[in-house]
C-alpha cells in the first residue's frame, strides 16, 4: 500500500478511534452501566463521576507508561544483562557498567558532554539575555527577533549542513569556500584549517549549532520576563542614579532569576540529549564523541546492547536532578 | 533602558548597531546555505557565496562571429564582420576594459578602436558591438579573439532544485523521502493532540483521588530521555508484529509528545474561566459535551501551539526515524536521514547538500513564520510560570 494513503487511513481510524472511544465509553457509562434513573440513581450519578476521568485519561495514560515509563524500568534491567547465544539473556551485575567506564571512548564522550553541559547552557542564556535585553525597546525589535529565533525551526541535520559550510576547507591556493576559513586567512592565518578534525576545539565548533539553535529559545522567555519587571523598580533605581549596567545586573536580573534558571535547565536537558549534530557533523571521530551518539554507536553498530542500555542509564541519571527539581517546583506551585 | 537609551544619541546608534551585528550573525549561515542552493556546483568552488551577492569582476573570453559566413565585403577588397559579443550568455555583462590578445587583456577602454597590424581593425562599444573590418585575408579563417575585462552582475540558478526533485532516477531521491517525512509527520501530530486534550480536561476540570501524583509524573516524563526507550520499544514492537516502519514510529512520537501536549494544554485549560464550566454543568451538560463544546474551541490556541512543537519535532527528527522506521531497504528513508547519508557520500557536492538541506528546511521555517504567535506562546506558557 502507499504510505501516503496509510497515513491517511491511520489519521482517520486513528482520530475517529479516539472521538468513537471517548464517545463511546461515555455513553456507555451514562446510559447503560450507571444510569442517572431507576431505584439507585443518585449512588450511580456519583459513582461515574469517580470513573469517568479514567475514561478521560485512560489512552493518555496507556501511552506515556508503555512509552516512557516502562521504557526507563526495562533499560534499566537491559544495563544489568548481556546477550549471550541464541539472543539468551543472563544477569551479570554492574559488568556492563564497569566494562563502559574502561573504555577510553567513555570517558571522551563524559568529558565533552561535561564540557558541552558548561558551554551550551551558558552561552545561549547568555545570548539570549543580551538579545532579549538589547531589542526589547528597538522599533524593529520584532523582527530582529524573529530572526535570532528562526533557527529553533531549523533541524539539528540542517543546521549540521550549514555550519559545515561554514567550517569548509579548501586547499591554500584556491579561494576557500568556508567563511571561517576565509576569515581566518584574512585575519592573518597561515594556511586553512580543517576545523572538524581539531581535539578539543572540534567540540566547540560543534556546540556552536547548539548555541546557534537555542539562543532564541531563550531570548523569547527572557525576553518576556524583562518585559513582567514592574516599571516602579527600574525608575526607582533610575532615581537613585543607578547607571544602565547596574540596573541591568543589580535591578533586572535578579528579578528574573527563576526563569533565567527554567532557561538554563531547559537547555540542559535539551545538552544531554544531543545526538543528530555530532552524528551528521563528526559522527564521534576526532574526540568528539559525546554520551547520545555513544550510546546508538553501542545500540546499533557495535549490537551491544546491555552497555548501550548502560549508557542510557547514565544520560538518565544526569537528567534526574532536574527532573526531581522540576516535580518537586510543579507540586510547589499546585498548592 | 529608557531612562537613558531615548536620549541620548549616541547610545541609541550604539544599541542599533549592535542589534544588527547580532543579527547578522544569526542569519548569516541559513543566508549562507540559501545563496549557495541557487549556484551551479563550478560558482561554489570557485568563490564564497558571499561573493556571489556583489557583482564581480571577471575575464571573459570570448569571440568575433565566424568571418566565412558573416563576412560583407565593403568594397575595394576590404571586409567587415559586425556583431555583439555579449549575445546570449552576457546579455547582462557591463564591460569595463577589453584586449585582443590574452597578453593584454586589458589594453583598450570601451568604444576604442584596436589597431591590429596592417589596416585590420575592431572596434567595440558598450553594448558588446563591435566592427571588424580588414582585407580578405585578415577577414577570414576563425573569428577574432576578444577578451573582456567585465562586471557580472550576481547569477542565480533554480536547476539545482529541478535536479534534486524532478529528476528522475536521482540517487537523491528526495521527493521521496519529502513524502516519506510529510506521511510521518501529520499523524504523529494530529494524534497525540486529541489523546493529550482529553487527559488535560481530566487533569485540569476533575476532582478525582491521584490526579497530582498524575500530574507531577507528567511533568516528570518530560524530561525523560528518550534515548532511554529504543530498544525496549523496538522489542516490543518487534514482539506485536508492526516491526519497523510507519506505525511504529507514529505510536512513538505519540508516546514522546504526549508529556508536554498534556503539560501545555492542562495549564491552559487550567486557566480558563471556571463559570461559564460551572454553569454548563448546572445547565445538565454532560462532561463529553462540555469538552467537546465549550473546552475544546476555547483550547485553540494552546491546541495550536503544541501543534507546531510537534510538527517541528517530528519533521526534524532523524534518532526516532533512524531506530523505529527506517528498515535495509531504505524505501522508508526520511529526509533528514537522506541528508546525513549525503553528508558522507557527496560531502563535496555543495550544490546538491545545500539544495537538499534548504528543502528539508523550507517547511518549517514556513511554519515558523506563520504561525509564530502561537510558538511563542506555547513556550511561554511551558517555561514560565
Amino acid at each position: 500500500m502507499h504510505p501516503a494513503l496509510l497515513g491517511l487511513i491511520t489519521i482517520t481510524v486513528g482520530v475517529s478511534g479516539c472521538i468513537g472511544y471517548f464517545y463511546g465509553s461515555n455513553l456507555l457509562l451514562d446510559k447503560v452501566l450507571l444510569p442517572a434513573s431507576g431505584p439507585n440513581a443518585g449512588r450511580n450519578i456519583s459513582r461515574r463521576e469517580l470513573i469517568r476521568p479514567w475514561l478521560f485519561l485512560f489512552p493518555a495514560i496507556l501511552a506515556l507508561g508503555l512509552y516512557l515509563a516502562y521504557p526507563v524500568v526495562a533499560t534499566l534491567i537491559l544495563s544489568f544483562q548481556e546477550r549471550g547465544a541464541g539472543g539468551v539473556r543472563t544477569f551479570v551485575g554492574f559488568e556492563n557498567y564497569t566494562q563502559m567506564f574502561a573504555e577510553p571512548k567513555f570517558a571522551e564522550a563524559m568529558r565533552n558532554n561535561v564540557l558541552w553541559l558548561v558551554v551550551v547552557p551558558a552561552s545561549a542564556t547568555g545570548f539570549g539575555l543580551l538579545a532579549a535585553q538589547l531589542t526589547d525597546r528597538l522599533r524593529w525589535g520584532n523582527i530582529a527577533k524573529s530572526i535570532i529565533f528562526m533557527p529553533m525551526a531549523i533541524s539539528f541535520v540542517g543546521a549540521a549542513v550549514i555550519f559545515k559550510l561554514i567550517y569548509e576547507a579548501r586547499p591554500e591556493d584556491v579561494a576557500q569556500i568556508g567563511v571561517l576559513n576565509h576569515l581566518y586567512l584574512l585575519f592573518g592565518g597561515a594556511e586553512p584549517q580543517q576545523w572538524l578534525t581539531i581535539p578539543f576545539w572540534n567540540s566547540f565548533f560543534l556546540m556552536a549549532v547548539l548555541i546557534w539553535i537555542q539562543t532564541g529559545f531563550a531570548m523569547v522567555i527572557l525576553s518576556a520576563a524583562l518585559r513582567g519587571i514592574p516599571e516602579e523598580t527600574i525608575e526607582a533605581a533610575i532615581i537613585d542614579g543607578a547607571n544602565p549596567l547596574q540596573i541591568f545586573f543589580k535591578i533586572k536580573v535578579p528579578q528574573i532569576m527563576g526563569t533565567i534558571v527554567v532557561v538554563w535547565t531547559t537547555i540542559t536537558i535539551a545538552t544531554l540529549k544531543v545526538f543528530d549534530i555530532v552524528f551528521a557533523m563528526t559522527n564521534g571521530q576526532w574526540e568528539t564523541q559525546v554520551l547520545a551518539n555513544y550510546m546508538y554507536d553501542k545500540l546499533f553498530r557495535a549490537n551491544d546492547w546491555g552497555m548501550g542500555s548502560a549508557a542510557a542509564m547514565i544520560i538518565m541519571l544526569l537528567v534526574t536532578p532536574i527532573l526531581v527539581w522540576n516535580v518537586y517546583n510543579a507540586r510547589k506551585e499546585m498548592r | 533602558m529608557d531612562g537613558l537609551s531615548g536620549k541620548k544619541p549616541a547610545v541609541v546608534w550604539l544599541l542599533n548597531i549592535s542589534v544588527v551585528v547580532l543579527v547578522a550573525l544569526w542569519l548569516f549561515p541559513t543566508l549562507g546555505l540559501f545563496v549557495s542552493s541557487f549556484r551551479t556546483s563550478e560558482q561554489i568552488t570557485s568563490s564564497g557565496w558571499w561573493a556571489s551577492l556583489f557583482p564581480a569582476e571577471q575575464t571573459l573570453q570570448l569571440r568575433a562571429l565566424d568571418p566565412d559566413d558573416n563576412r560583407i565585403e565593403t568594397g575595394a577588397g576590404m571586409f567587415v564582420v559586425e556583431g555583439n559579443v555579449l549575445e546570449g550568455d552576457y546579455a547582462e555583462v557591463n564591460i569595463d576594459r577589453w584586449g585582443t590578445s590574452s597578453r593584454a587583456p586589458s589594453a583598450y577602454t570601451i568604444g576604442d578602436t584596436a589597431d591590429l597590424g596592417d589596416g585590420e581593425s575592431m572596434t567595440l562599444n558598450a553594448d558588446g558591438t563591435y566592427i571588424w573590418q580588414g582585407n580578405d585575408d585578415q577577414i577570414s579563417g576563425r573569428g577574432q579573439r576578444l577578451f573582456i575585462i567585465a562586471t557580472v552582475p550576481p547569477e542565480f540558478t533554480t536547476d539545482n532544485y529541478k535536479n534534486v526533485l524532478f529528476t528522475e532516477g536521482n540517487s537523491e531521491d528526495m521527493a521521496k523521502a519529502f513524502f516519506n517525512t510529510l506521511t510521518v509527520v501529520i499523524p504523529a501530530t494530529i494524534i497525540p493532540i486529541l489523546i493529550a486534550a482529553f487527559a488535560a480536561y481530566a487533569l485540569a476540570w476533575m476532582d478525582f483521588p491521584g490526579r497530582a501524583l498524575l500530574i507531577a509524573t507528567v511533568v516528570g516524563l518530560l524530561v525523560v530521555p528518550l534515548q532511554l526507550a529504543l530498544i525496549p520499544l523496538l522489542q516490543f514492537h518487534n514482539a506485536i508484529g508492526i516491526g519497523k516502519g510507519y506505525l511504529g514510529v507514529w505510536m512513538a512520537h505519540t508516546g514522546f509528545g504526549l508529556p508536554l501536549a498534556i503539560y501545555l494544554l492542562r495549564n491552559y485549560m487550567v486557566g480558563l474561566p471556571r463559570d461559564i464550566i460551572e454553569n454548563a454543568r448546572v445547565d445538565g451538560a454532560t462532561e463529553f459535551q462540555i469538552f467537546t463544546k465549550i473546552i475544546l474551541p476555547l483550547s485553540f490556541p494552546a491546541l495550536a501551539s503544541f501543534a507546531i512543537f510537534q510538527f517541528l519535532w517530528t519533521w526534524n527528527d532523524l534518532l526516532v526515524a533512524l531506530v523505529f522506521l527506517i528498515d535495509s531497504s531504505g524505501e522508508t528513508t526520511v529526509m533528514t536521514k537522506q541528508i546525513v547519508e549525503l553528508l558522507g557520500t557527496r560531502g563535496g557536492d555543495w550544490e546538491i547538500l545545500a539544495t537538499s538541506a534548504f528543502i528539508s528546511i523550507a517547511v518549517p521555517l514556513l511554519v515558523f513564520f506563520m504561525m509564530q504567535k502561537y510558538l511563542v506562546r506555547g513556550l511561554l506558557a511551558g517555561s514560565v510560570k
